[in-house]
């Protein structure tokens, strides 16, 4: 009796076990006891724009990090998780991003190169407007999904506003572009609000507006072809082009 | 004991039960208790964690029709039989099973002896298991001289009185390319049949954009993919391509000298046609669903706006004049009485619907990066591309959503991964075509409408912003 109890049992638990098989189709091992999840690790990136510039010209320090705590920039100290400063290096330096958070430790770096000061006369009459236009006019870099006209890029539009004022002849377009995020309806309007905000801005400062034309080229075409934040930023710009 | 059996272990149990079935078992009352919990919780319990999201969607369990779809047979002796057969056989399958309301009999369950005219249909021989078929289709294809002749049928294997619900006969060139038109002019028949009166979708049409000339032009495919060819020749960029409803014209955006603009390309006279620019960037247009108007977005005036003209390009309106741009509009496709459109009004682009004179503005996404929408044919849904957790850090994922207009109560369509984006109906309501980049470039997919059957429709270069024909 207690032989045929115990076959019974197993019977019960065997029947069961293929009960169990045939009832669910897509068969999954047990999940693993749940370890708690590691602290996520830090994420941090430097980029420095121009990152080639003349003894005694600024530049300026863009930085973005995520899941750090603390984070500073040798020479600089303590900053913000994200931002931008502008910094006059008088050598050529490699400037120092250390990024500390519960999941460790995160390092970038972004290389300034400065070169000699220019040479009195590079206005000479050498000098086309063309190659005046390229070498002073500077591009005007956005946030992510903005278009207005962020605090450390005003002084470089105030230069290029002041350059378009002293040679009244140069026309330009302001060309808006994207990062490769989101959609291409999308960007290509965001492009537009970009340009818009950089010719709005000129005419503001004094410029025709009729010698400024605007295009958007959305994320069509790209300065940069990585997927990382050092490039997006790079594509999220209004640039200058000198209309002949 | 415990309850949680491994696939490996299964052969121990079968082993044990067998040993089980040979000795003789005796029940008493508790056990019986017993073995009834045990199997319940044997049987329930693994299951729970199997899913880690639910289908939802339309039409779910409404049970599909079974049918069953053998292979042609040739009608005569013709040695070009053999190519054109193959192409139509395929096609009026791939067809029948993209339908997605039938339960097609798998062709090894089909008997040896398949019909190829009425008088050799064996009724219980497809009524029975293992085709256990409700309808049957079957035919032949002939090839005479230059032309092709197909017969087929659709009979009711259960109605042995009165089986024919459908016999067709075509005529056409005898080219692969016609095999497969008949075949989708046939699959639509019996689509439209059996399928609740809804007009089958095998004879529509995808447009889309595709820079495998080297530049993004605008390409048209077959629903299924083949015949994939382009229709510009711009070398320029050109964007957004929206069928007219009639299906005679084509209007999308383009990169002129110096701004983009509203092309127009006549697929009747196979050539552009001339279309006003606006100046400033114009963008996505939209074809009202009379056809009689277009909407788009053009900066015209500084910032991106949703503008109207009528399908000649005249009688300019601006519909909106919110602060930040707004783009991709689409109609209400039932009504033709409403728009809904991208905003980036208040930050990140949501979806906003309004009345077709600009009024009554309501916004229908509350978080997240929502761009692409595209109206169902039968006015309750709008799809989109939604990121819904956006932002730095934020683990989102750009996925395919239905939404209830009425209610705003919304589906996740897409779960595979990748940026998923341009959703387009098919003419039916029961398909979605869309971008993706989950095979690792931006490629065409569609999908039923509840996210099922998912199948790749382009392969080569990068393929993206398919808009699907309305007929």
């Amino acid at each position: 009796m207690k032989l045929q109890k115990m076959k019974w049992i197993t019977l019960v638990f065997a029947l069961g076990a293929i009960l169990m098989l045939g009832a669910c189709k897509k068969k999954v091992a047990p999940p693993p006891p749940p370890a708690p999840p590691p602290p996520p690790a830090p994420t941090a990136s430097l980029s420095a724009n121009p990152n080639s510039v003349q003894k005694g010209q600024p530049t300026t320090l863009s930085w973005q990090t995520t899941n750090a705590t603390d984070v500073s920039i040798d020479g600089i100290g303590a900053v913000q998780p994200s931002g931008s400063q502008q910094v006059t290096p008088a050598d050529s330096t490699t400037y120092h991003l250390t990024a500390k958070g519960a999941g460790g430790t995160q390092e970038a770096t972004a290389r300034v190169t400065v070169g000699p000061p220019p040479p009195a006369q590079t206005t000479g009459p050498s000098a086309t407007e063309e190659e005046l236009f390229s070498q002073s006019v500077k591009d005007i870099y956005f946030d992510y999904d903005k278009a207005d006209i962020r605090a450390d890029q005003q002084s470089a539009l105030q230069g290029d506003a002041q350059f378009l004022g002293q040679h009244s002849s140069i026309r330009i377009t302001v060309e808006g572009h994207c990062d490769e995020r989101g959609s291409t309806e999308y960007n290509l309007a965001l492009g537009t609000s970009r340009a818009e905000a950089v010719k709005s801005a000129l005419t503001q400062a004094g410029i025709a507006a009729d010698r400024v034309k605007t295009i958007s080229y959305g994320k069509e075409k790209p300065f940069c072809n990585e997927h990382t934040e050092e490039c997006w930023q790079q594509n999220r710009r209004a640039h200058f082009v000198y209309q002949k | 004991m415990k309850a949680v059996i491994h696939p490996n272990t299964k052969r121990l149990f079968m082993a044990q039960v067998t040993n089980q079935m040979r000795g003789n078992t005796h029940f008493s009352g508790s056990d019986r208790v017993i073995a009834s919990l045990l199997v319940l919780f044997l049987f329930v319990l693994p299951c729970f964690a199997q899913q880690d999201w639910i289908r939802t969607g339309t039409g779910l369990g409404v049970e599909k029709i079974r049918l069953a779809v053998p292979d042609f047979k040739s009608s005569n002796q013709d040695p070009k039989n053999a190519d054109l057969l193959k192409a139509f056989n395929d096609t009026l399958w791939n067809d029948l099973d993209n339908a997605g309301i039938f339960d097609l009999v798998s062709k090894s369950f089909n008997p040896l002896e398949v019909p190829g005219q009425p008088t050799e249909v064996k009724f219980e021989v497809w009524s029975a298991p293992p085709p256990n078929a409700s309808m049957l289709a079957f035919g032949n294809l002939g090839v005479s001289g230059n032309t092709v002749m197909v017969q087929g049928w659709l009979y009711d294997v259960k109605n042995v009185t009165s089986p024919q619900v459908l016999g067709k006969q075509y005529t056409d060139a005898a080219t692969t390319d016609a095999a497969r038109l008949i075949a989708h002019k046939f699959a639509d028949e019996i689509i439209f049949r059996l399928g609740g009166g809804v007009q089958g979708i095998a004879e529509s049409s995808i447009y889309f954009v595709s820079d495998r000339s080297g530049h993004k032009e605008i390409w048209a495919m077959d629903y299924d993919g083949s015949n994939q060819h382009a229709i510009t020749h711009l070398g320029s960029i050109s964007l957004s391509p929206r069928i007219s409803p009639d299906g005679s014209r084509l209007a999308f955006s383009s990169l002129t000298r110096t701004s983009w603009e509203i092309m127009m390309y006549s697929l009747e006279l196979g050539r552009m046609i001339t279309f006003p620019h606006f100046g400033g960037t114009n963008l996505s247009p939209a074809w009202a669903p009379d056809g009689t108007r277009l909407a788009f977005s053009s900066s015209r005036t500084g910032t991106s706006e949703i503008y109207m003209v009528d399908a000649s390009g005249g009688s300019l309106k601006r519909l909106t004049t919110a602060k930040g741009p707004d783009v991709s509009p689409t109609w209400n496709r039932k009504t033709g009485a409403q728009l809904a459109f991208v905003s980036g009004r208040t930050g990140l682009p949501q979806i906003y619907t309004m009345e077709a004179d600009g009024t009554n503005v309501q916004r229908m996404t509350d978080q997240g990066y929502a761009v692409s929408p595209s109206w169902a044919p039968n006015g309750q849904f709008l799809t989109f591309s939604w990121m819904r957790k956006y932002g730095p850090g934020a683990p989102g994922s750009n996925d395919i959503y239905l939404m209830d207009i009425a209610s705003k109560q919304w589906v996740q369509l897409t779960h595979d991964g990748g940026r998923n984006d341009y959703p387009s109906w098919s003419p039916d309501g029961r398909h979605i075509v869309f971008q993706s980049s989950r095979s690792g470039s931006e490629q065409i997919w569609t999908m039923l409408a509840d996210g099922t059957k998912v199948q790749q429709l382009t392969f080569t270069g990068h393929n993206t912003q398919p808009n699907w024909s309305w007929k």
